[in-house]
């Protein structure tokens, strides 16, 4: 998929004048983050859970060489073939390999946000493989030729009445009003295809080393019957994924699904492992899992480690003031809100990213909320460092700080250039005592007014106060 | 260098602090932290099942499944012919008028009687292992799915239920599904819809 996060700004601005989106987008409040806060209540003590899932993502990463190894040999072991790929077009090659092995002429897919950090499904095509997707949203998302915008609710940017429409342009059937009735369609046309194909792909939640499986959460059963009904089934996921037992992905699940939709679980949890056994009914012949790199091996023994711990829940996005604001396609490639302004720029560069780590307050919400404790706001403070010290940002604001540090720098000078500001605007700001424009920042006194400096400094008003 | 060495190496050099005992610490199966005891499992599984829009009927034995299932497929109005896996065949599915056939899952199969390894109270959830005479499609291609569980197969968490599975089998199956109630979805305007891909109506037997 082609990155487009430059355009963040434009595309912020559009989107808020978007009032259908603006009306989906309302959803967030009450759909995840209430339902996130009364699932958290739910469990006895939250933030225990949180330290101790922190502590198995960290405690993999210090190792990741030795848990990717150990969960080869086990998966190996039990029947699956593991692959590696460096880069995305790797994975697609390393799929259409395997479809072209095995004469796969229709492949179905249930969601991978790792799959569409490959832009698989074009590439298969290209290829000659029909692609399905069947989790509802991204199978929407297909026949709409659109782009996830959320991790979890890949279609949280479409109406109802949307879908109707694309529905009964798209399956040349009466057009259906109601969301169980286009639920119940989706159903019927997907199924012959879960029966037909000879291909399943899927991502993977977790890795579990000590069993070689691959834990997959879903919620509609697609995901089950990707995995159960075709002859080969093909997992893509990423290389940070790996946890060492079944102990310690429980703990995950236990945490992921809550932070995720406020379920205290998801519908299905499936561990599988290996392939079908000669006496079994269902079951894939062939089991491939394709562990992907990607820029994930770079981040690691840097500032940005903790990144690699992320479970992909979305918490981060659904309690974000700025993508509640401007949604998910904003933010111009695979992963939106703050998790993806931290990816995104290690995956497409920092210049191609510009917008990304500065399209957020700082508020801190998403880490307050983040199941594994990533500090995603020091995350983001240190991709704006990154992008001053490589001397990516605008000359203005460059001179603006080279300014700003040889005052601060100078106490006297210092004294004295606070003390002028604050007389000139203290002035300006007129009866009101309100900045209602400030030089070079209209964008941020555009929607509110600055109060005005009371005239005086502080090192001012200090002096003037009588020794006790 | 192959791709598999070189993002291996890559992770060596950049990897900072000791290594692990990869075994020591799988072996170790340290768990994290749970839900403090529940005062009655059964009580709570319950609870939580039906939360989970799972219906759930209690019988005293065994023989007493055909008389629950058939009263709850009238109830639903649904047809009287299921799949089922073979460790309930003996059962006097005839005498409630249910006909049962143990063969491979068909798309258009409607009813499917699935037992379960063990059902776990936290969440209400069951979990059904893979196999020859437990196929895994039986509890996914039809609309209902029935599954019967004996109340002492009932633990707390999902950790008691690995060790459980541990001691019984030692390895793990191909799969082992924990099934929490009917699939849903609520991709359109974030509004859940029972019945997505996988049953939509969930009755579990509880003897
Ligand atoms: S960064 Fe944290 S909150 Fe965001 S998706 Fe990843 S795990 Fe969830």
């Amino acid at each position: 998929m082609q990155v487009t996060a430059l355009r963040f700004k434009r595309k912020a601005k559009q989107n808020l004048r978007n009032a259908r989106l603006q009306s989906a987008l309302s959803k967030i409040q009450v759909r995840f983050v209430q339902a996130r806060a009364d699932a958290i209540a739910d469990l006895d003590d939250f933030e225990a859970v949180r330290q101790r899932a922190t502590a198995i993502r960290e405690g993999v990463l210090a190792n990741l060489d030795a848990w990717l190894e150990r969960f080869e040999q086990e998966a190996t072991r039990r029947g699956a073939v593991v692959h590696w790929a460096e880069t995305a077009a790797d994975v697609n090659r390393i799929v259409i390999e395997i479809a072209q092995a095995n004469q796969v002429k229709k492949a179905i897919k249930s969601k991978s946000m790792v799959s569409e950090e490959c832009a698989l499904n074009d590439a298969l095509e290209a290829a000659g493989v029909q692609v399905v997707e069947t989790d509802l949203g991204e199978y929407i998302l297909q026949l709409a030729h659109e782009a996830p915008s959320h991790i979890v609710a890949p279609v949280l940017h479409k109406t109802k009445d949307e879908v109707s429409d694309l529905f009964a342009k798209k399956h040349d059937l009466p057009r259906k009003t109601g969301i169980a009735e286009l639920c119940r369609e989706a159903r019927d046309i997907l199924r012959p295809h879960f029966v037909s194909a000879d291909m399943g792909i899927s991502g993977g939640n977790f890795l579990i080393a000590e069993t070689g499986s691959v834990l997959l959460v879903t919620n509609e059963g697609n995901g089950r019957m990707t995995t159960t009904l075709p002859r080969v089934h093909v997992a893509i996921t990423g290389i940070e994924k790996v946890v060492p037992t079944l102990e310690d992905a429980t703990t995950l699940v236990r945490i992921l699904p809550r932070s995720a939709t406020g379920q205290d679980i998801t519908n299905y949890v499936s561990v599988l492992t290996g392939v079908k056994r000669a006496d079994e009914s269902d079951g894939p012949e062939q089991f491939h899992i394709i562990l992907l790199d990607n820029g994930r091996s770079a981040m690691l023994g840097t500032e940005l480690q903790s990144m690699l711990r992320c479970i992909r829940c979305g918490a981060c996005m659904n309690h974000c003031p700025v993508y509640q604001s401007v949604g998910g396609h904003a933010y111009g490639w695979v992963y939106p809100g703050p998790m993806g302004s931290i990816l995104t720029p290690l995956y497409a560069g920092l210049a191609n990213t510009l917008p990304l780590p500065n399209a957020s307050t700082l508020c801190g919400a998403c880490a307050e909320v983040c199941p594994v404790s990533i500090p995603l706001p020091d995350l983001l403070r240190e991709l704006r460092h990154r992008q001053s010290t490589q001397d990516l940002r605008p000359w203005r604001e460059r001179l603006g700080l080279r300014v700003w540090m040889w005052l601060a720098l100078r106490p006297l000078w210092f004294a004295r250039a606070t003390a002028l500001a604050s007389r000139v605007g203290h002035r300006l700001g007129g009866a009101k005592h309100r900045l209602r424009w400030l030089p070079g920042a209209g964008g941020w006194t555009h929607g509110r007014d600055l109060p005005a400096p009371a005239g005086k400094t502080f090192r001012a008003l200090y002096r003037a106060r009588k020794p006790r | 260098m192959s791709a598999r060495d070189a993002i291996l190496a890559r992770i060596r050099s950049a990897s900072r602090g000791p290594s692990a005992n990869v075994e020591e610490v799988i072996r170790a199966h340290q768990c994290g932290p749970q839900p403090l005891a529940y005062g009655d499992l059964v009580q709570r599984f319950v609870e939580r099942a039906q939360r989970l829009a799972s219906t759930v009927e209690q019988v005293r034995s065994r023989h007493d499944v055909p008389r629950a299932v058939a009263h709850y497929l009238e109830h639903q109005n649904l047809n009287r012919a299921a799949l089922c896996w073979p460790e309930f065949l003996d059962l006097d599915w005839f005498g409630a008028r249910i006909s049962v056939a143990a063969q491979r899952p068909e798309p258009e199969d409607e009813i499917g009687i699935t037992g379960a390894f063990c059902a776990i109270a936290e969440t209400g959830t069951l979990m059904l292992l893979s196999g020859h005479d437990t196929p895994a499609a039986t509890s996914l291609l039809p609309e209902t799915h029935i599954a019967v569980v004996a109340r002492e197969r009932i633990v707390a968490t999902m950790e008691d239920a690995w060790a459980l599975l541990r001691q019984a089998h030692g390895a793990l199956p191909r799969a082992v599904n924990f099934i929490s109630g009917p699939s849903r979805t609520a991709d359109i305007e974030q509004t859940v819809t029972l019945g997505a891909h996988g049953p939509a109506r969930v009755l579990i037997v509880l003897i």
